[in-house]
């Protein structure tokens, strides 16, 4: 039996009137990479902040690493790590001074912090950086370090929002090996993003059109059951018939 | 021309579109009147005052009787040693003490000549020196009144002891103070703010790329804040008369003349600020710093410039707001005409010549 | 009608390289793409040619005319949409559309016909705050008041950065039928999926451009055979095919790693199965595939 870090059982969100979230289900297994797709404002956003315990939800049940979503927020914070491409670092820091800051706030000891700091950046090669301001290096090992930050206290799941956007192909590689290798170690791995090229690397995907989970399967198998050669056009073909995103 | 008008149409919809620019624009002027103005007047009434009467004879008794009569003062009649006095206004149980030295009547009859001393707290400059006019009206009215009765003059003379801050200014001072306190908040701050916020946005790049020529672009921000700040002069003016009862004694008009070429200043100071800074923050923290405490400071509005030592007071000669404060003071409270303040005039001119000339020359048509 | 000819951009006294001797050239009535990341130089590019930046060295010109002398004429004959969006999000569809047609001396019914397909998607939000549309719509948009006067060039910086999918098809579609009515477009984006889209491109990276061409010559000139290799365990997959001696370079792309050898040979997909199946890899698939433009990018990047 595999182990299920996240399962979510008719999760809905509302604003007023408005269903951001509509009785949404999943479950995400241990150390899998999980893809959580749709257009802007179709209801991503709000869905991944119900499952960090950032929000609270309106109905339905879900659980984070075993701890729920209404009475154990916190819990859940300590237990996952979260990235996205917007904020992440401080750029006016250095390398090695974000690397203490995000180990100091999640409570870890002078001890750990050392060791992991240096495993970390003897990880990334970053010796000759350490005490360069993260402003000055280049996208791309930014989005390394914001990642391997993101993991520093070894969290049993990571939530990437949109991590990849604007680098190099071989760069954009090269990250997503870090990923692949993290899940191998049993990290679990949730990407929300709206690029489909970033959801072929995923083992699994689910796609939402105005707050519900229209397809839920391997990148491979919903290209089959739509008949076509790319998750781009998958998307499109389910994406297109939305009322909210268009807006 | 149909472009100028649109862009001003623009800039109208951003300021009456955000709820926070509009407060800062009405709301400031209006609060900040109504607070210096209900602040003084509330202080001067019922204040609590001494009387220290080592005469006791008809005269002083005369004179007693008609600050009692006053609705500003609550007297208290006893006799004090002088220390006594200096602890009940360290205290702050009074803001004034008035004593009448022995034989105040036997001097003001045979000497022709008597003394009274006031004492007040000047802590709060204005309330201190508003106490002693007061005072001095009173008594300056009972010796009119034994004149009338007697053909020999006979003087009595105050002689007024400022505590704490022996040399303040005259009270009724701040409207002037809060008109270029004003008119640069909102110029300096709202221009420099809207100009920056285009670059942040993006938008400035889609102007530059327009046929529409940069120099328009910075004129069509200007009107629409010099628009804005006459309401503001207008607003002040209006309250300042109706309700703080401080009339307009110089000309209207010369008043709102004046205050188009400050507003210029001003406008030539965000344009300047806004050429420098990046972000609307940036933008705002100069304004503050750079601007407002300056006016505040520098402007004679809060402290008499004269007491400053010498290298401040040349500083003080570049602030724009100090000369239209002598303008403003001159023309609304003293009402004399445009051969009075010629001179701040010329100066102010110039300032805003060399500003329009130093931004303008910076002001860049491309990005950098 | 728009020509680059060693144009080399710096910043902070020199000491950023951002453009480095970039030339090339767009005819009249091309859809031509800048393909590359972040950083590559694109919109320093953009800059240069809207007469918004000077370069540091070299010439270029916008239908015939030089970017630093002409450029007054240059800027009431193009449209230009920044990288970020930058229209004013306090005003309504309807009132941005209304200033920048007047602002470059038009009225919206002129050219109406120009922007008519992509404003009835609009109409019915005429009345809503630009800031409150969703980004495709915000896209659509800033493409309609850089339209709106009717420019001989249409430069647009990364205009489908940030928007979804749908949403993204669409505004291509929009520049399809533009490139139909005469008009030359010169676009930018980060994804390579969208070179396939126009009609040439220039692969950008690290300010310099690698290759300007068609993107099927590009493919046609990615000379190596090109192989899709798939296992159940993706990640020790790519570790042992990187480490194993014929391969040339291995990348992973979305379901299943790209993979080149040093050699053509006909023997190298039965020596590679033999080598992964030493390696205990189970349920290995592999089969040829043609290189997408991707697989080129990454192939002259390490050239």
């Amino acid at each position: 039996m595999e182990e299920q870090v996240i399962k979510v059982e008719k999760l809905t969100k509302r604003f007023g009137d408005f269903t951001a979230v509509d009785e949404i289900s999943f479950e995400v297994t241990k150390g899998e990479i999980f893809g959580f797709l749709g257009a802007n404002g179709a209801g991503k956003t709000t869905a991944m902040r119900m499952l960090c315990g950032l929000s609270i939800p309106t109905s339905g049940a879900a659980s984070v690493v075993g701890f729920d979503v209404y009475k154990q927020t916190e819990d859940i914070k300590k237990n996952i790590g979260y990235m996205s491409q917007r904020f992440s670092l401080y750029e006016d820091l250095s390398v090695i001074e974000n690397i203490k800051f995000y180990a100091g706030i999640y409570g870890l000891t002078n001890k750990q912090i050392k060791e992991k700091s240096e495993e970390l950046i003897e990880r990334l090669g970053l010796h000759s950086e350490i005490k360069k301001l993260v402003g000055a290096l280049p996208l791309g090992w930014k989005q390394k370090l914001a990642f391997s930050v993101a993991l520093i206290h070894s969290p049993q799941i990571i939530f990437l929002d949109e991590p990849t956007g604007g680098v190099d192909p071989v760069t954009r590689r090269q990250f997503w090996e870090m990923i692949y290798e993290a899940s191998a170690k049993g990290v679990t791995v949730f990407v929300t993003t709206h690029y489909m090229d970033e959801a072929e690397y995923c083992n699994r995907v689910s796609i939402m059109v105005d707050g519900r989970i229209e397809a839920l399967d391997a990148p491979r198998k919903l290209k089959e059951k739509f008949n076509v050669s790319s998750m781009d056009e998958v998307f499109y073909m389910l994406a297109r018939g939305a009322k909210k995103a268009v807006i | 021309m149909k472009q100028f008008i649109v862009f001003i149409k623009k800039e109208f919809a951003h300021v009456l579109r955000d709820r926070r620019t509009l407060l800062i624009l009405f709301g400031l002027p209006v609060v900040q009147i109504l607070v210096f103005g209900f602040a003084l007047t509330n202080e001067v009434k019922n204040s609590r005052i001494v009387i220290c009467d080592y005469a006791n004879d008809e005269s002083s008794h005369a004179i007693i009787r008609k600050i009692e009569a006053s609705e500003y003062f609550d007297t208290e009649k006893i006799t004090l040693s002088y220390s006594d006095i200096e602890k009940s206004f360290k205290e702050g149980k009074i803001k004034a003490a008035i004593i009448f030295p022995l034989n105040f009547d036997n001097d003001l009859q045979h000497l022709n000549k008597a003394q009274i001393q006031i004492i007040s707290d000047a802590s709060d400059p204005n309330t201190g020196n508003t106490i002693n006019n007061y005072l001095s009206t009173i008594i300056a009215d009972y010796q009119r009144q034994m004149m009338d009765n007697i053909k020999i003059p006979l003087r009595v003379t105050t002689e007024i002891r400022m505590l704490y801050n022996p040399q303040l200014k005259a009270a009724h001072n701040f409207v002037p103070g809060v008109m270029a306190l004003v008119l640069m908040l909102v110029c300096v701050m709202m221009t420099s703010i809207s100009i920056v916020r285009e670059k942040e946005m993006g938008t400035m790049e889609v102007l530059l790329v327009s046929p529409y020529r940069p120099i328009l672009v910075i004129l069509s921000k200007a009107v629409p804040y010099l628009l804005l700040s006459l309401v503001n002069v207008a607003t002040i003016l209006l309250l300042s008369v109706f309700v703080l009862d401080l009339p307009i004694v110089g000309s209207v008009w010369l008043l709102f003349l004046e205050s188009i070429l400050f507003i210029i200043t001003s406008l030539s100071l965000g344009l300047l600020i806004s050429i420098r800074a990046k972000t609307q923050q940036e933008a705002m923290l100069i304004s503050m710093m750079g601007m407002m405490l300056p006016t505040l400071i520098f402007s004679g509005f809060m402290f008499p410039v004269e007491n400053f030592p010498l290298p401040l007071q040349i500083i003080s000669n570049i602030v724009p707001a100090r000369w239209f404060y002598i303008i403003v003071k001159t023309v609304m409270v003293k009402g004399l005409g445009f051969s009075a303040i010629w001179k701040e005039t010329l100066i102010l001119t110039g300032i805003t010549f060399f500003l329009l000339a130093v931004s303008l020359k910076n002001f860049k048509k491309r990005l950098e | 009608m728009v020509e680059l000819n060693n144009i080399r951009k710096t910043y902070n006294k020199g000491s950023v390289l951002a453009v480095d001797s970039v030339s090339f050239s767009v005819s009249e009535g091309e859809l031509f793409g800048l393909i590359g990341p972040d950083g590559a130089g694109k919109s320093s590019i953009f800059r240069i040619l809207a007469t918004l930046l000077l370069a540091d060295s070299g010439t270029a010109s916008v239908n015939g005319w030089d970017v630093v002398n002409d450029y007054h004429k240059i800027r009431n004959n193009i449209g230009y949409m920044p990288g970020r969006f930058s229209l004013y999000q306090d005003l309504s569809v309807e009132e941005n559309l209304e200033f920048f047609a007047t602002l470059f001396g038009t009225k919206i019914q002129e050219n109406y016909h120009l922007v008519k397909d992509i404003y009835v998607q609009l109409e019915p939000f005429k009345d809503r705050r630009a800031g409150k549309l969703s980004g495709g719509m915000k896209q659509k948009l800033a493409l309609c008041c850089a339209l709106i006067h009717k420019p001989v060039v249409l430069f647009l910086d990364e205009p489908t950065t940030g928007v979804d999918p749908v949403s993204r098809k669409e505004f291509w579609n929009m520049l399809k039928r533009l490139k139909e009515q005469g008009i030359t477009i010169v676009v930018s984006t980060p994804y390579m999926d969208e070179a396939n889209l126009c009609d040439r491109i220039a692969l950008m990276q690290n300010g310099k451009i690698m290759s300007v061409e068609s993107p099927e010559n590009i493919i046609k000139d990615y000379k190596n055979e090109l192989w899709a290799v798939a296992s159940p365990s993706m990640h020790t997959l790519l570790s042992d095919l990187r480490q194993f001696e014929l391969t040339e370079s291995c990348y992973a792309f979305g379901d299943s790693l790209h993979l080149s050898f040093k050699t053509k040979n006909e023997n190298n997909r039965t020596e590679t199965l033999q080598y992964l199946e030493s390696r205990n890899q189970r349920e290995v698939e592999m089969k040829k595939i043609n290189p997408g433009i991707e697989d080129c990018f990454i192939s002259l990047m390490q050239q």
